[in-house]
This record gives structure tokens, sequence and C-alpha cells, in this order.
């Protein structure tokens, strides 16, 4: 506590870092995941080994993934935008399967129907399929989003601030309370941000909050 | 009015779903295809607002090939009820009605207006139109599929076995609505169901499918009643079976009705 | 991507591949700790996630666990149990389990849990044991989703076994953290690609398992091309 109370100006700098660096890390993540889902999902021909060579993404350690994204896109390596690229890989290799899930969770019968009654094909996608698949592409993005901040730490290996400083600091200088401090702020993040996306969530897919009432007499 | 001319149906494989059907459904009235599955009635059904297209013959409707219609335009103008209601379960009832009106562009405050109407016109409490389809019954929503259907006023309904999925109670309840919702509202009605006894409580015209879309009898149901065109109908539509043959029995000077084993059925007006 | 080369040029001196700090040295110590912690994290968790499925409760204690597990970084419990054990391997090796058993757990409850209650119903109507419907019906039916637990949670300890040389000097990750405090990115590149190969090739052997469990334990007979649910957990470091 005294530690934190001496340098909490420098955890939320390092908290506001953390967040800048893992924000746009899963927003972009959702922007190519759910495409690459969506894609593998209505031609599974072209679909599945893109699938299965976005999952085998994940397979790429971490640190030695830092280290081939500045060759690979010519970036410094002790870069944010390096932390970034990196995050969105594996936030992509996390999310493209539930993604497909997510399309495939979608009632065909439901859509039938929907183009049965006169949507145009776009119309399905905005208005049928993807509010249908909210609910579970939300339970992926939830993943993803904890994995990210969790992750995002990493990046103090190779001097990209966040609240990854304060373990590789605090531990090369041996002070427990700032190792400690950066585990539970960096816990804390996450568990906002997922809170935030629950309720994002609920409203988003106010169906499901009352799943089959019990019905009044016709 | 739809007409089928010689339509049929191949897919791959050795048997045709439908081969060289023909039929014309006149305006203002209800037909009703019935068969057992495999006797391709969906797929007929479906051709009219093109979700199938037949890979022969044609389905004009008011002498318009459907094949040159858009098929977005084309089912936009069609009324179509399905099985489970086909509702969109993350809108509510309201917006469900709404669907098609608001998808036309219709403004979303006056299709809801519109919409609420509808549901009293299906038998519905209109407040019931806030909730979502999974807080209703099976019947509810199958009503709610029938005011969507209503909901641009179209001259066609397409009915693909629209209460199969209910209670038998409450099948008979939606039959008689549709009974009578159909005196005032005089649609052009293609209906599908494997249920004999529905199709000849609900249909002007009757026609029975064997296998493949080959029609095995059509008219009326008194006609196919009196008059089984072979032993496919007469062991389809049951009009061998005990409770179907009837006789009458005088019992202290009123005439009742006797089934074929010999339990009173009905008695005969004075 | 001249880096490439020189990664490529590093690999190909026969230097490198010799001594205490060669590579063959560095993958064996590599794969030892990765089987070490994948074997105690199984110790653990697969009785446990077994006996979970089978009495179909605590499904949100293992929820809970997963979830909470995801958001602990693993660098911060590394660097913790650093500086409360020292430098050496128990710190690392801790880190590694506490990473690994959530995959486990959750192959192991979900693949028990997702057996049909009719199938072991009627064993146990049949007269088999709790402990006989356990060993022949729930677990070879659940194997091809517990080996992807185990899939899952290898992979992660094989990536993430490089932070252990952040307080060891142990396995492939020692190249990739001289080269970066020397500024030697072909070493670094090389080791990268070395950990990385070694990643695809245990993935790829164990996918062939998950595959073969399904087709000749859980249904011998039937289409394998069947997706097993995929127990993937926690990040990759």
């Amino acid at each position: 506590m005294t530690w934190l109370n001496a340098n909490w100006p420098q955890v939320i700098e390092l908290s506001g870092d953390h967040l800048a660096l893992s924000v746009p890390a899963i927003l972009i993540s959702i922007l190519i995941a759910v495409p690459i889902g969506r894609l593998a999902h209505r031609r599974p021909k072209i679909g599945t080994p893109l699938l299965s060579a976005a999952t085998l993404m994940y397979a790429i350690p971490a640190l030695p993934l830092l280290i081939i994204i500045p060759v690979v896109f010519g970036i410094p390596l002790r870069s944010p935008a390096t932390m970034i690229v990196a995050l969105s890989v594996y936030g992509v290799a996390l999310l493209v399967r539930t993604a497909a899930d997510a399309f495939g969770s979608v009632d065909a019968r439901v859509r039938e129907a929907a183009v049965a009654v006169g949507h145009s094909p776009r119309s399905v996608f905005w208005r049928v399929d993807l509010p249908l698949a909210i609910p579970v592409l939300l339970s992926g993005i939830r993943v993803v989003t904890v994995s990210t901040v969790s992750l995002v730490t990493i990046g103090a290996l190779i001097g990209v601030p966040s609240l990854g400083t304060l373990l590789t600091d605090g531990f090369q200088r041996g002070i427990e309370a700032e190792v400690a401090t950066g585990v539970i702020v960096t816990i804390i993040l996450a568990l906002i941000l997922d809170v935030l996306l629950l309720a994002a969530g609920r409203a988003a897919a106010p169906w499901t909050r009352t799943p089959r009432a019990k019905a009044v007499a016709a | 009015m739809i007409e089928f001319e010689s339509v049929s149906k191949t897919y791959p494989g050795p048997t045709a779903a439908v081969s060289e059907f023909s039929l014309t459904v006149p305006s203002h009235r209800t037909v009703v295809l019935v068969g057992s599955s495999g006797s391709g009635k969906s797929t007929l059904l479906r051709m009219v607002n093109r979700m199938v297209d037949p890979t022969g013959g044609r389905v004009l409707i008011d002498d318009e090939d459907v094949r040159d219609r858009d098929p977005v335009a084309l089912r936009r103008s069609i009324g179509y009820v399905l099985q489970n209601g086909g509702l969109m379960p993350h809108w509510t009832v309201l917006d469900n009605v709404a669907t098609v009106p608001v998808l036309t562009g219709t403004p979303k405050r006056q299709a809801r207006l519109a919409a609420k109407e509808l549901l009293e016109r299906v038998g519905l409490d209109p407040a019931m139109g806030r909730r979502y389809p999974g807080q209703l019954s099976g019947g509810q929503q199958q009503r709610v599929g029938v005011a969507r259907a209503l909901a641009t006023d179209p001259n066609i309904l397409l009915m693909d076995e629209p209460f199969g999925a209910v209670d038998p109670i409450m099948r008979r309840e939606l039959q008689e609505e549709l009974l009578r919702l159909q005196t005032e509202l005089h649609k052009t009605i293609l209906f599908v169901t494997h249920d004999i006894d529905e199709a000849f409580l609900l249909g002007d015209e009757v026609v029975v499918l064997r296998e493949g879309g080959q029609i095995a009898q059509r008219g009326t149901p008194a006609e196919i009643l009196a008059a089984p065109a072979d032993d496919f109908v007469r062991g389809f539509t049951g009009v061998d079976r005990a409770e179907r043959t009837l006789s009458t029995m005088e019992v202290d000077g009123r005439t009742i009705a006797v089934d074929g084993t010999g339990r009173p059925v009905g008695v005969f007006a004075p | 991507m001249s880096l490439f080369l020189d990664a490529l040029s590093w690999l190909g001196d026969g230097a490198n591949w010799t001594g205490p700090d060669g590579v063959p040295t560095r993958v064996l110590q590599h794969l030892a700790i990765t089987a070490a912690v994948v074997g105690i994290s199984a110790a653990v968790a697969l009785p446990a996630g077994v006996l979970i499925g089978h009495s179909r409760r605590g499904a949100g204690v293992v929820g809970a666990l997963t979830g909470a597990a995801r958001a602990i970084p693993t660098l911060g419990l590394l660097t913790m149990l650093g500086l409360a054990l020292g430098i050496g391997l128990l710190a690392p090796m801790l880190a590694l389990v506490v990473l690994a058993i959530p995959s486990v757990l959750a192959g192991a409850y979900a693949g028990v849990q997702a057996v049909d209650p009719a199938t072991t119903g009627a064993a146990k109507a049949i007269g088999m044991s709790s402990r006989q419907v356990v060993f022949r019906v729930e677990l070879p039916l659940a194997s091809p989703v517990i080996i992807g637990g185990l899939r899952a949670a290898t992979l992660q300890v094989v990536a993430t076994a490089t932070l252990a040389a952040y307080t060891a000097d142990f396995g492939l990750g020692r190249y990739l953290f001289t080269g970066l405090k020397s500024r030697e990115y072909a070493e670094m590149l090389a080791g990268a690609l070395l950990v990385a190969v070694l990643a695809l090739l245990l993935e790829l052997a164990l996918a062939t398992a998950q595959r073969q469990a399904a087709v000749r334990l859980a249904a011998p007979g039937r289409n394998p091309s069947q997706r097993t649910p995929d127990t993937r957990e926690k990040e990759p470091a």
C-alpha cells in the first residue's frame, strides 16, 4: 500500500497506456475475425482452411512474434504498433472460430423465413444474421478482451510501456508490492472491460434476457 | 390466380421431387395441397414465391411468370406463413408483424400502429406486441405469423403446414380463426398440410398428392369423400375407416348418426 | 528480410549446435519443462475435471476458474513467484502449471459432461458400477475433448515456456532474452523460429492424436471429420 501511495500517478499513466494498446487491438481483431468467420460459415470450402490457418497463428509464441512482426512490417521493435499488431494476430486467432460458430448458431429456419418474407440478402445479413449472432459472438469477444488485456504485459519485455512495466521493473528492483500492483491492476482492468461488454451485450440482445416466460392465454 | 404449368423440379439424384405438375388456384379461394412427406407439396408451394425455382415448366401469378419478377419484391408481395411461425427471435412481436411494411419503406411508427390492429384482427391482445416471440406460446406465435403475412394486405397467402407444430386443441382454434378471417378477407390461399382432416376443413378445393407431386385426385372435400378416385385416395382420406363410414339409426323418433363400429357420433337436426 | 537470412545463417552455424548453450540442449530443456508442466497439470486437473463432469455439478466453478485464470497475466505470476521463490526453475514451473490447469480442467469437464446422459444411464442400468461407467463409458467417449484440452495446454506451455528464461537459464527462451539484451536480433529471431517450429510440430502431433481418439475410442465406425469442441483457454505468451 505504501508503494501504491507513493506511485499512483505512474500506475494511472501505465493503465492508460495499457488501454491504449489493448482497445485498438481488440477492435481490429473483431473487424478482421467477424468477416472471416462469416466467410467460413457461408463457404466452408474457402473458410475452413482459413480458419485452421488463423487458429494456427495462436501457436506462435508471443515473444518471438513480437520480434518477427517488426521484421515483416518494417516497424520499430519497441513501438506500440508492434504490440498492437501482435495482439491483433492473437485476437483474430482466438475469435475466428467463435465468429464462425456464432453465424452457425443462427437458426437456419429463421434465416429462411426472413428470405421468404422478402428480406434482401444484405438485409438478411445486417438485420437477421448479425444481430442473432451477437450472443455467441460476444462470448468470444469477452475471451479475446480478457486475454488481450492480460497479454499486453508481455510488451514490457521489449520495452513498450504498460502495466507490464510494473512487473519487469518490480522484478528487477525486487519490489514485491510493485509486481503485485501490476498483476492486480491488470486483472481489475480486464474485469472492468468484461463487465462493460456484458452490459453492452445485454443491451444489444434484449430478446435473450427473458427466455420463454410463461405465456398468457391468447 | 396462381397457375402451375407442368412444372418439374429435379434435384441431383435418381427421383424427381415434382414432375409435370399443373394446377390452377382460382382467386379468392383456398386450395389445399395434401400429401405425406415426399409428395413435393412444400416444394410446389415454395415455387410460388421463388424460394424454389422449377427446373421445367412455369408458375404464373395473374398471368405473369414469377421468373420475370425480382424474387425479393415478389416475396414481399405475398403473405407467407411457416410452420413454427418463422418469427425473428430478436424482434418484438410488433416489429415482426411490421417487417415487410418497414422493408418496403413505410415509416416505423405507422407500421407499428398498423401492426397493433393486425394483432387484434388475429385474436391477440395488442399489449402483447412488446414481447419477444420466445415469450409466447406456440399458438400465439402462429397467430403472429399470420398477422405478419397479412401486414401488406397481399392478395396471396402461402401457408406451409402453419399449424403442424401446435397441440390439437390450439390447432382447432387456429383453423377456425383462419376460416373466420377468410370470410372477411377473401385471399387467394395456397395451403399445404399432411393432415387430411385439416385439408377437408379449410379447403374450397383439395388436391391429394402422391409421391413426386403426382395428383391423385382433386375436387371439393365432398367430391373426394363421395367418390375417391382410387385405393390410394381411399387409404389416404380414410374413407374406408370405421369413423368415416356413417349410417343412420332411429332412436325414440330422432335420427342419429352411427359410425362403422356402431358408436353414435351425432344427431341429425330435426 | 535480411534479418531472416541472418537468423537462418545463425541456425546454420555449427558452433550454435554444440555445448551447454547449443540448440539440441536448449530444445531438449524446452521439451522437458513442457512435458513436466503438462504432466503435473494433468495429474491435478484430469481427475478433478472428470469427477466434476461425472457428477454434473460444479460447472460454475469450472467456468469461474477458467475465466479468472485467463485474466491473470502470466508474466505477473512469473515475476511474483520469482521474487518469492528466487531465481530457478520452481517459479516458472509453478506459473506454467497455473497457466495449463484451466485448459486441462475445462477439457476433462466438458468432455465427460457432454456424454449423453442416456448412455451413462443405460450403462448403470445394465449393472456397471460408477467406476466402470467412468472408465469404460465416459472416458472413451470424452477422450477427443480431453485430448483437446491437453493439446491447448501443451501449446500454451510450449509457447510460454520461453518466459521461463526470464528467471532461469533454461530452454529456448534464453536465445530471446540474451539476444534482446545484446541486440543480437539474428539470434533472437532464430530462437523465435525454433519455438514456433516446435509449437507447430507438437500441435500437429496432438491434433493427430485427437483425431485418432475420435475415430478409435469415441466413435468407432463413424465419420472422423466431426469437429470436437475447442477448449482453448487463456493467452499465449
